[in-house]
């Protein structure tokens, strides 16, 4: 079952904005992905590719979390893409390479959000892969983007000398010497450096030493995959045909859909059946180990005696995912509805949808808790309380939430701070970790947090009997 | 409130004129007396004669109200406005296709205050129509100033003269050195040359960068920028508000340094706020010199050493030259010598707000709105001349209106054409001053900016771009 992603006849056809041409191979293991591919991929390609690319941006989320130097962070993403983005024959890797970022382009341009994850993770990706190469193929990438910027002249550099000095000296390294090299490039090309005073501004140009180039190329990749991600969201609005043919699109739209969603961690899908948790110990376990998005719909459900459909799948589905029986979790539903509906009405309307969820009735699909990111990408609506509190809460309102957790005055300014930076599994991290006052792995779903947090506390539970004795 | 303001500026002599002059209406013209409180019935006569709509359309439109085929009509129709009405309802996403719309919406909805806020690539007011689902939609800003904002609250901790919302003269040096700083550093550093300075109304001023390089900075280029002007780090659990590392200060840093911020501490902030005089204020300073020898050597000096006959300044400035001996003196190391440049800095450097410039959709209030508590317009700024601004003798509206209203008899007789009911009250100069300073050389280079990307245009259709996903 093979089909094109795309010809250049359809693409270019009617004079439309997508127009492509075939990659030429720029010898560079390294693609710049200025042209969308135009090869020949099957469905399961398609979909694999991408999937395979998705988790190593994942992998580098994760490991960006923890603030790692960048020589480290280098080894770890490069081993990261070795091993999910294989291929079995050598000469494919480069088709892969382009198809999965050409894929993961469709689904996630089509929200704001989604594109600045995409982009984060994308050049995050491509720096560090930038940094491994050979100097000679770094030198012919910058060719490829054809740099527009120039070596300042002796005479030049004779001038600003001792400014340059001034900038080395400020940040304690050597001073230049006659023969190091530096490059006048507009200053909106090197934020980083222009935020920590690391260089030279005059003008509005900023004066980079030579050493300082990769952030260049890395820069104009990153500006150049940002525009590319809101034109090709406007393009797949305005019609799926201009990316696929008009036949390929029913197949392909659900998996370009559920790529952006997809969580690839462990899903949960089967409770822990070590754990056994009993409606009764929910209560203590929500004030321990809940993450706040849990935490919050908990507290709603025993203050409202309700929750909306959106709660009680987000809910419903982490607490099957906690190791809560389907009988335990029938009791504990109809016992906090009852006092609003009563039983009979519980009965009728909403023990189906508990059933459902553990896989007992309709198709007999066992539903996934939500990772982070799919709450996260949720739009809660009025009267809902599911969702991410850290996406969805008011600065204020996650304030005083944060605050009833009894997190210290510094802890929440640094996760408000993390927030602001649209961080928002970061921000429950930093939550986790003054909680429990140990470092979390990074949060990626509600379950992995409960489980982090049951986990420390077990063992701190251990250390204190072992203590005793 | 301009009661409030005028009190501590008492020793002020140059606040004693402006108030000799609003005297005089007080006592001469009891009949057509406007009084100084605030009310909804004087801000509509303010827009429905006094507010500069031709002067502000023209700076929003960057020249595409013109006839040249390089002009994008709908260009001051995507900008965004919000008003604040009365009982603090707050309306978003307002747009006036020209002047005219724009009058007839302040004069009918007599906004206390306005906001302006990014252009965007659709009408704002039509967004609905783009919005494609839930989630996200076509709408989102496209270019907006790049915009600063200080406020004297943010300076309070080491203010002895007034607080909150309270300023004179003894503080608002510290407004005049942000602006020189940071005036300069914006021109030199950034190369920008069309900066508006604004009055905010009381106790702030505001910053509008509006070339075309800046208006275009995405979020992360605007974080950038603000990041190189983040020194002052100060929090309630940090002594040390700046710190200084590095054997040389950044050029930048080292130009505010030497032609404002030392000149300025030594002159004015030193003695006017008496920072070394009480025990309570030097100790703030003292916790921040890394060396105990030196800091209680400090102490010992300066406990019950004051001398009856010495005037408050010149303790003052005898203690800061101990201090300053002490700590160059010093053989230990190069930190401590930092510290004199550390207190300087962090008594001195602007302390931005720096949320309202990372975020390209931060809305701020527009220039010759009225200050709801003061009544105060919000006067544009000479940076030229920012030592002789006195926020004290900026007109307030009814001051304007009285004025209005007692130059009506002179019109008749004289023989300069009035066309304009601005030109006749004191708002004169600070529209003048728009004009001439600001609108005009933006506007010629918003011209030749137009004309130069229209034969781009020219020349791209002939080579016929192609695009990709
Ligand atoms: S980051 Fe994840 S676990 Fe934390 S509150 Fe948000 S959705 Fe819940
Ligand atoms: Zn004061």
């Amino acid at each position: 079952m093979d089909f094109r992603v795309a010809t250049s006849k359809r693409l270019s056809g009617d004079g439309g904005p997508l127009g492509g041409s075939i990659v030429a191979d720029t010898g560079s293991r390294l693609s710049l992905y200025e042209t969308a591919p135009n090869v020949e991929v099957s469905l399961e390609e398609f979909e694999q590719f991408a999937l395979d690319r998705l988790r190593v941006l994942k992998g580098i989320e994760e490991v960006r979390a923890r603030r790692k130097r960048l020589e480290e962070l280098d080894t770890v993403v490069i081993d990261l893409w070795r091993k999910h983005m294989r291929t079995p024959n050598a000469a494919d890797l480069n088709k892969k390479d382009v198809v999965s970022h050409f894929v993961l382009r469709l689904a996630y341009c089509r929200t704001e959000e989604l594109r600045r994850w995409f982009l984060a993770m994308e050049s995050a990706l491509f720096r560090h892969r930038f940094r491994c190469e050979s100097s000679d193929s770094q030198r012919k990438l910058m060719d490829d983007y054809k740099l527009p910027f120039k070596a300042i002249s002796v005479a030049e550099f004779e001038v600003l000398k001792d400014k340059l000095g001034q900038v080395c000296r400020s940040l304690n390294q050597p001073l230049p010497t006659a023969d190091s090299a530096y490059y006048k490039v507009p200053f909106e090309e090197v934020p980083d450096l222009v935020a920590n005073r690391k260089i030279l501004l005059g003008g509005g140009h900023a004066f980079v030493p030579r050493e300082q180039l990769a952030l260049l190329v890395v820069g104009q990749f990153r500006t150049r995959l940002s525009k590319a991600l809101v034109l090709t969201n406007r393009f797949v609005i305005m019609k799926w045909t201009s990316v696929c043919a008009e036949d390929e699109k029913d197949r392909l739209a659900p998996i370009v859909e559920s790529l952006s969603t997809r969580y690839l961690g462990a899903d949960y899908t089967q409770p822990d059946s070590k754990r056994d948790i009993s409606s009764k110990d929910l209560d203590n376990l929500a004030k321990t180990s809940f993450p706040l998005c849990m935490h919050h719909l908990f507290k709603k459900l025993r203050e409202d005696h309700h929750l909306r459909h959106g709660g009680r799948q987000q809910l419903g589905l982490f607490l099957k995912g906690i190791g809560l029986k389907l009988e335990d979790a029938l009791a504990f539903w109809k016992n906090e509805f009852s006092h609003k509906i009563g039983p009979d009405k519980f009965d009728k309307e909403y023990a189906y949808n508990v059933r459902h969820n553990y896989g007992k009735e309709g198709k007999k699909t066992d539903y996934t808790p939500y990772s982070c990111v799919r709450i996260i990408m949720s739009t809660p609506g009025v009267g809902d309380h599911h969702g991410c509190p850290y996406r969805h809460f008011s600065e204020e309102n996650l304030r005083a939430t944060l605050g009833t957790l009894r997190l210290s005055t510094p802890a929440v300014a640094e996760v408000l701070e993390k927030v602001r930076s649209h961080h928002y599994q970061l921000a429950c991290a930093t939550a986790f970790e003054a909680i429990h006052g140990s470092p979390s792995e990074g949060i990626n779903h509600p379950n992995q947090y409960f489980d982090q947090s049951q986990k420390l506390l077990q063992s701190v539970k251990s250390s204190e009997v072992s203590a005793a004795n | 409130m301009t009661r409030e303001l005028h009190e501590p500026m008492d020793e002020d002599p140059s606040s004693g004129e402006a108030r000799k002059t609003e005297d005089s209406y007080l006592n001469d013209n009891q009949q057509a007396h406007f009084p100084e409180e605030f009310s909804p019935d004087f801000l509509k006569l303010y827009y429905g004669r006094l507010f500069p709509f031709d002067e502000m359309h023209k700076w929003l439109s960057y020249g595409h109200d013109g006839k040249h085929p390089g002009c994008d009509s709908t260009f001051f129709s995507r900008r965004e406005f919000s008003f604040t009405l009365e009982h603090d309802i707050y309306v978003r996403y307002l747009s006036f296709r020209d002047v005219p719309e724009m009058e007839t919406a302040f004069r009918d909805k007599c906004p206390h205050k306005i906001d302006i806020g990014s252009i965007y690539n659709v009408d704002p007011a039509k967004r609905m129509a783009y919005a494609h689902g839930a989630g996200d939609s076509v709408f989102s800003p496209v270019e907006k100033e790049l915009v600063f904002d200080v406020d004297m609250t943010d300076y309070d901790d080491m203010r002895t003269c007034c607080s909150g919302a309270d300023i004179c003269s003894k503080c608002w040096p510290l407004m005049t050195i942000t602006i020189k700083v940071l005036d300069t550093a914006l021109r030199e550093d950034f190369g920008f040359q069309h900066i508006l300075w604004v009055y905010s109304g009381r106790r702030g001023v505001h910053c509008w960068v509006c070339d075309s390089r800046a208006r275009r900075l995405s979020n992360e280029q605007r974080c950038s920028v603000a990041d190189y002007f983040h020194v002052y780090k100060g929090n309630q659990n940090n002594n040390k508000k700046v710190t200084l590392s590095g054997a040389a200060l950044h050029p930048s840093l080292s130009r505010a340094y030497t032609d404002v911020l030392k000149p300025y501490f030594e002159e004015q902030i030193l003695p006017n706020q008496s920072l070394l005089s009480s025990e309570e204020h030097y100790e703030k300073i003292l916790q921040m010199i890394p060396d105990d020898a030196i800091t209680s050597q400090m102490r010992d000096r300066w406990q019950g050493t004051r001398r009856s006959s010495s005037s408050n300044e010149e303790v003052n400035l005898t203690r800061w030259r101990q201090l300053r001996q002490a700590l160059e003196l010093s053989k230990k190391n190069q930190m401590l010598r930092r510290s004199v440049e550390e207190i300087i800095f962090a008594h001195t450097y602007p302390r931005l707000d720096l949320e309202v410039s990372k975020h390209m959709n931060h809305l701020l209030k527009s220039p010759f709105c009225i200050h709801p508590k003061t009544g105060r317009v919000c006067v544009p700024i000479d940076p030229d001349d920012c030592d002789n601004f006195d926020p004290s003798t900026v007109p307030t509206l009814s001051q304007l209106l009285n004025e209005l209203n007692n130059s009506k008899s002179n019109v008749k007789g004289s023989s300069k054409k009035v066309s304009k009911d601005w030109e006749r009250t004191s708002l004169a100069k600070s529209i003048c001053f728009f004009r001439t300073s600001f609108l005009e050389p933006l506007l010629r280079s918003c011209k030749l900016e137009i004309e130069a990307h229209h034969q781009g245009k020219i020349q791209e259709l002939a080579g016929r771009p192609t695009l990709n996903w």
